[in-house]
This record gives C-alpha cells, sequence and structure tokens, in this order.
C-alpha cells in the first residue's frame, strides 16, 4: 500500500518526527482556505502515487493566497504519469539551507534492512547511486538486533552532513527506523531531508509503502487501503477479494496461481496478442470464485475474448469443469471463452465440458494452442 | 535419493486441528509421509484420525522423534509456530501459510541463523516439498509426480511447479526431490541452497528451475550455476510482460526501480549456461531434451 505524501507525514509525526503543518484540499477553494488558516507562504503540492511531481509542475511555491488559488487551479486535474490529481497537501513553506536524502527498505538479498543516507538530496536517489555511489552512506540492520544508537551515529557520520545537521540527522533515523519496523512498512523514504537556516533537520517529503500483509495488527490501515489507485475493474476485483492487476489489452485471462496466471500473461503476448488483466484465481477453482471472477471479466468493456488456464490439482479436474459449467450458468458472458485444463483428471473434466462446448466456449489442449486460438478471437472481433 | 526429505523423514503438523491442517495432513500420511503428530496448546492430549496432538514441539519431538515440521497456522501466528518448532528440536521447518508480513519473516530468518544454525526453514508461501514415491509435506498433489530420477525441481510458484511435475511425468520423465520455495521477500530455503543439494544429491542428474520477477534470486542462482554446478540446468522465469510497479499475485513479485525483471533474469541465467524456455512448456521439453542427452 502506498500512502500519499500527506499521510506518510502524519504517520511520520505519529513516531515523532518533525514535519510541517499543513492541510489536504479536494478542491481551490479548500486549498485557499487551508492557506488562509496556515498563513502564507505555503507550498501547494500534488498528492499522487508517483514520483516526478516537480517536474511535472505539480508542486509550487505560493507566497501569497492569490498564488495558492492559481496553482491549486492548475494542479488539480493535472496529469501525472497517467494519475489525475484529485487532491492537493497545502504545507507551511520552510527555508532550506541543505538537502539531505534517508530511507529504509529490505534488502531481499542481504535479507537485513537497508537504510541509505546521502548528503545529496532532493534528487532520485537511484540518480545518485548511479553517479556517485560514494555520498551514500548505507547500513544493514538486522532484524533481530534492531538499531542501536551507536550505529546510527556511525551511519550519519559517514554521509558527510553538515556537522550541525548531524545530532538532528541522528535522531530522525532512529525514529525513521522505529516507524519503519512498528509500522510494517516496505519502504520509508524522505527525500528531501532538509536543514534549514535555524540549524533544524525537517522532514519535507515523505514517501511509505506499508505490507499490507500486516493490516491484521493495524486496523488504522484500511483508511489507507481505501486510497491506494485502483481503477474500476481493480476496484471490482478487489471487492471480490481476487488477486487482480488492470492491464491495457483485449484478452481477459483468469488462472489459478500467481505464477501460472503470469505465465498466461506472458504466453497471450508471445502470440501477438495483449492481455486485459492479470487474475489469480487460487488454487481451488470452486465456482463461486470461477463466477466472481467472470463477473469482473465481463465488465470490462474493452475484453474481446478470454482465456481460462486451470492447472488441476489437488483439485481434481472434474472438479474445476463443473465449476466453469456452473459459473457460466450464472454469469452472461459476452466474449467468447477458450478453457485449456490439465493436470490431475484433466480427461474426466474435458468429458464433462464437451458437451458444453460450442462457437462461444472453446477447449484447447494445451496453454500455446489456447493462446493462438483466444487472441485470433479477440483479432477476429476488433477487426 | 532426494534432498532434504525422504521415507525415514518424521513429520509435525502445526496447526493438524485446523481445516486446511487436517485436510492437507491426511492427504500426505495418504502419500505415504510420516505424520507423527500435531501440536496446538489447546488440544494436547487429543487426536486428529489417530494422529496424537502435543502442547508444542518440544513435546511432539520428544514423544515421536520427529524432525520435520509443517506448519498450517494463520499469518498472525507464524512466527511464535516457526520459533516454537526451532526451540522444540524440529530441524526443518516448512510453512506452507500465505500473507507472513515480510517484518516477521526477517525477524524469524536472522533469529533462526544466529540461535538455530543448523535449521531450514523452507518458505512462507510455498507449497511444500515432494520426494516422490517416498515424502510429500505441503500441498502438491502427489499423483502428479513421478518418482525416482534423474530431475530435480526447484520454484518460486506453486502451479508452475505442479505443471512442471505434471509434464515430466507425461514425459515419463522421475523426480528426485521438488522443493517450492514460495513467492515472498525472505523466503527460508534459497534457489543456491537447493541446487547446491542437488549438485551433491548422486541421484540427481539435471535441474528445472522455474522462477519469476522480483528480487534478485534468479541472478544469484545463475551466478551459482556459473561457478559451482556441474549439472545441466533448465529454466523458465515467469513474468516477462509484467508491468513495474505491480505486485504480480506473490508478494515478491514485483518489478521495482527497473530492477527484478524477467529479461535480466533470462539473460543471467542464459549466461550461465542454462537452457532458458520462454513458457512453461518448452522448459519441460529442454529437460526432456536434457535428460535424453545424458
Amino acid at each position: 500500500m502506498d500512502l500519499f505524501e500527506y499521510q506518510g507525514k502524519q504517520f511520520f509525526k505519529q513516531f515523532g518526527m518533525p514535519v510541517s503543518d499543513g492541510e489536504v484540499a479536494f478542491t481551490v477553494q479548500e486549498a485557499v482556505d487551508a492557506a488562509e488558516r496556515l498563513g502564507t507562504p505555503v507550498m501547494v503540492k500534488a498528492q499522487v502515487h508517483t514520483g516526478g511531481r516537480g517536474k511535472a509542475g505539480g508542486v509550487k511555491f505560493a507566497a501569497s493566497v492569490e498564488d495558492v488559488q492559481e496553482h491549486a487551479n492548475n494542479i488539480l486535474g493535472l496529469d501525472i504519469n497517467g494519475h489525475i490529481v484529485q487532491r492537493l497537501w497545502i504545507e507551511k513553506a520552510s527555508d532550506i539551507s541543505e538537502e539531505y536524502y534517508a530511507s529504509f527498505t529490505l534488502d531481499r538479498s542481504a535479507k537485513q534492512h537497508l537504510g541509505m543516507l546521502s548528503a545529496e538530496g532532493g534528487v532520485e536517489i537511484e540518480t545518485v547511486a548511479a553517479e556517485n555511489p560514494d555520498a551514500i552512506s548505507k547500513i544493514h540492520v538486522d532484524p533481530a538486533v534492531g538499531l542501536t544508537r551507536e550505529a546510527a551515529q556511525a551511519w550519519v557520520d559517514g554521509a558527510n552532513l553538515n556537522p550541525v545537521a548531524v545530532e538532528g540527522a541522528v535522531d530522525i533515523a532512529m525514529k525513521l527506523y522505529d516507524a519503519y519496523v512498528q509500522g510494517d512498512a516496505d519502504l520509508v523514504e524522505i527525500n528531501p531531508l532538509i536543514l534549514t537556516p535555524d540549524n533544524r533537520v525537517h522532514v519535507l517529503d515523505a514517501k511509505v509503502t506499508l505490507d499490507s500483509n500486516s493490516v491484521f495488527r493495524h486496523e488504522d490501515y484500511a483508511e489507507f487501503d481505501e486510497t491506494q489507485p485502483r481503477d474500476e475493474r481493480e476496484e471490482a476485483a478487489h471487492e471480490k477479494g481476487l488477486q487482480y492487476v488492470g492491464l491495457e489489452g483485449s484478452v481477459g485471462v483468469i488462472a489459478n496461481g500467481a505464477g501460472l496466471a503470469m505465465s498466461t500473461v506472458d504466453v497471450v503476448n508471445q502470440v501477438g496478442g495483449k492481455p486485459a488483466n492479470f487474475l489469480d484465481i487460487g488454487g481451488g477453482a470452486n465456482a463461486d470464485v470461477m463466477a466472481g471472477a467472470l463477473e469482473v471479466i465481463n465488465n470490462d468493456p474493452e475484453v474481446k475474448s478470454i482465456f481460462i488456464n486451470i492447472f488441476g490439482g489437488i483439485t481434481r479436474g472434474e472438479e474445476v469443469a463443473n465449476g466453469i459449467i456452473e459459473a457460466l450458468n450464472r454469469v452472461d458472458i459476452d466474449a467468447p471463452i477458450v478453457i485449456r485444463l490439465d493436470g490431475t483428471n484433466a480427461d474426466e473434466g474435458r468429458e464433462i465440458l464437451q458437451p458444453a462446448l460450442n462457437d462461444k466456449l472453446m477447449m484447447e489442449p494445451t496453454m500455446l494452442d489456447a493462446a493462438k486460438k483466444v487472441v485470433e478471437l479477440a483479432k477476429g472481433a476488433e477487426a | 535419493m532426494s534432498i532434504f526429505v525422504d521415507s525415514n523423514t518424521k513429520v509435525i503438523y502445526q496447526g493438524l486441528t485446523g481445516s486446511q491442517g487436517r485436510y492437507y495432513g491426511l492427504l500426505n500420511r495418504d502419500y505415504g509421509t510420516q505424520v507423527v503428530g500435531g501440536t496446538n496448546p489447546k488440544k494436547a492430549g487429543e487426536d486428529v484420525d489417530g494422529i496424537p496432538i502435543f502442547a508444542n514441539c518440544a513435546e511432539a519431538v520428544e514423544a515421536t522423534g520427529a524432525t520435520a515440521s509443517c506448519i498450517f497456522i494463520p499469518a498472525a501466528g507464524v512466527y511464535s509456530a516457526v520459533m516454537d518448532a526451532a526451540a522444540g528440536g524440529i530441524k526443518f521447518i516448512v510453512c506452507i501459510t500465505e500473507g507472513v508480513p515480510a517484518h516477521d519473516e526477517a525477524t524469524f530468518y536472522n533469529e533462526l541463523k544466529a540461535q538455530y544454525p543448523d535449521v531450514q526453514l523452507l518458505g512462507p508461501n510455498c507449497p511444500g516439498i515432494i520426494s516422490p514415491g517416498q515424502c510429500n509435506i505441503g500441498i502438491t498433489a502427489g499423483h502428479i509426480a513421478k518418482a525416482g530420477g534423474p530431475v530435480g525441481i526447484v520454484s518460486r510458484s506453486g502451479t508452475l511447479t505442479y505443471q512442471a511435475l505434471y509434464e515430466l511425468q507425461q514425459k515419463d520423465i522421475g523426480v528426485t526431490t521438488c522443493v517450492g520455495i514460495g513467492g515472498d521477500p525472505v523466503p527460508g530455503t534459497s534457489f543456491i541452497d537447493c541446487l547446491a543439494a542437488f549438485e551433491a544429491d548422486p541421484d540427481t542428474q539435471a535441474v528445472m528451475m522455474i522462477g519469476e520477477i522480483g528480487g534478485s534470486a534468479e541472478e544469484e542462482a545463475a551466478d551459482f550455476i556459473k561457478n559451482h554446478m556441474t549439472k545441466p540446468v533448465s529454466s523458465y522465469i515467469a513474468g516477462v510482460t509484467a508491468p513495474p510497479g505491480k505486485k504480480m499475485g506473490h508478494a515478491g513479485a514485483i518489478v521495482s526501480g527497473g530492477k527484478g525483471t524477467a529479461d535480466a533474469k533470462m539473460e543471467a541465467l542464459r549466461d550461465a549456461g542454462v537452457k532458458v524456455g520462454l513458457n512453461p512448456t518448452e522448459a519441460g521439453e529442454l529437460m526432456a531434451e536434457i535428460v535424453a542427452s545424458l
């Protein structure tokens, strides 16, 4: 789950990190009202789940309320990398002497947490890593041990920050690690972390990704789940508890298991088609989950044909076939369907499907044959 | 022969009294696995279809001599279950549960390493392990695997693992052991752990490796294959066309910051001399060619 900047700052604030006062605004009027309450100058910042906001014109300094009105008007509705700006964060402007970078994330190779700190902030860390890797001070933290103040001190010392910033940076480093661990975050990033002219170290931006597997111990994360960017199809699938990712093509994909679903998307592409989605219905493939999946696919107007790719393991072919037939009785499907059924008792399953086959419901013996057929159907419907 | 588990392996099912634990525990027993006990602190002294339930792994190990365990406990309880198994003397822990928070995984991985260096964890979020004809721990359908050899399988994906077992069975090719390492960010057992074990196993003569997008485990495996393996390897990587920044079903299957793409993984594997198939069927065919030339 990705948080908006303002949600990330509120999250950081709970752990005692210094952030600027601000308010969320959904309209120009709300932005103006917020600026009046906060007092100018303020920053008008687009709240979107993507980087590059500044370059896209989504972050502006406003010296006066009139400026706030103008910028809010320009930024609301702006398209930043395909994300339409629907909310703004109006924040007290800060004076900046220096810009730093700080983050924690999981290093999957080392199987430990990785902290990165740099005196070169305000630019993408990937750029710093490529052009001047020595400018990044790194620390690996054993999750079973945690971050000690001594280790944090050494880490900060390695970043060659302005000496007046060191104490404040160590303090923020400790709190950032607390937020990362106690909050079950995949990523916490402050870029830039700033030094002000009066020598305070202050959080000016916040990028936070939370682990959705941890919601069972963070009831308050439901509010973040609600603001995840999902298109209509993804929202419908999410409500049904399906693992769905919307894509741009015309072939609807349903498969059991994440690996097989990924593989199905790949094979459709390989034979010249464009998948409309990734959809994993899990191991069981019963009628309920199949019907739900077909509904989601069927409601996608771009879908011209549907590929059901099931491998029977513990769930036998007969059960899968009966599930598909029952689901088809429940949902009225517009696009033609191609089924590939393999694995445990596949022959028995295919026998059950056989009488139901027609020009809207087809079956192919292999994944590759089925992919070719379903792509041909999609192209035929588009022509 | 096989790796990690065989016909002598005695297994405790943590969560045998739950619906999933019971279902798969009994299926595994039917397959021939030595399912010698279950744990549930509230139901110690009871039994599940004749299998005794113990309060914890220490008591179960004491009474049965089990060396392996299989966890079917909800995600919130997995951390405690893993540490209970290790403290109780279990040496091979298989965790089927999905949805375990990444911080828990990273923590118990490192705690095991520090406190119980001889304990091996498989998973979480994996289908388990099967040495066909000998021992099946987890949720793999045993009858889709042909016993014997000469192929060993290691995979990050469940259904693609089954697909691989089934395709080899259709071609009448046997499998020594098939290990599902799971699709989470911190798998207890890595590709390299399995590749090294297969390299050392005299009955395994070739290895099929199924990877997917996200992380760099396949690249690290490619490096290992290049420098330490004499046995031929075929591979398939899922997610060639996955959009960046999206988790594709598995928590660990995500291309982020241009890293973890299928193309980079395939290139690394090809560079290590691995035969890479563009779909699971092709990888199976490549393995059949390898087996024919052995």
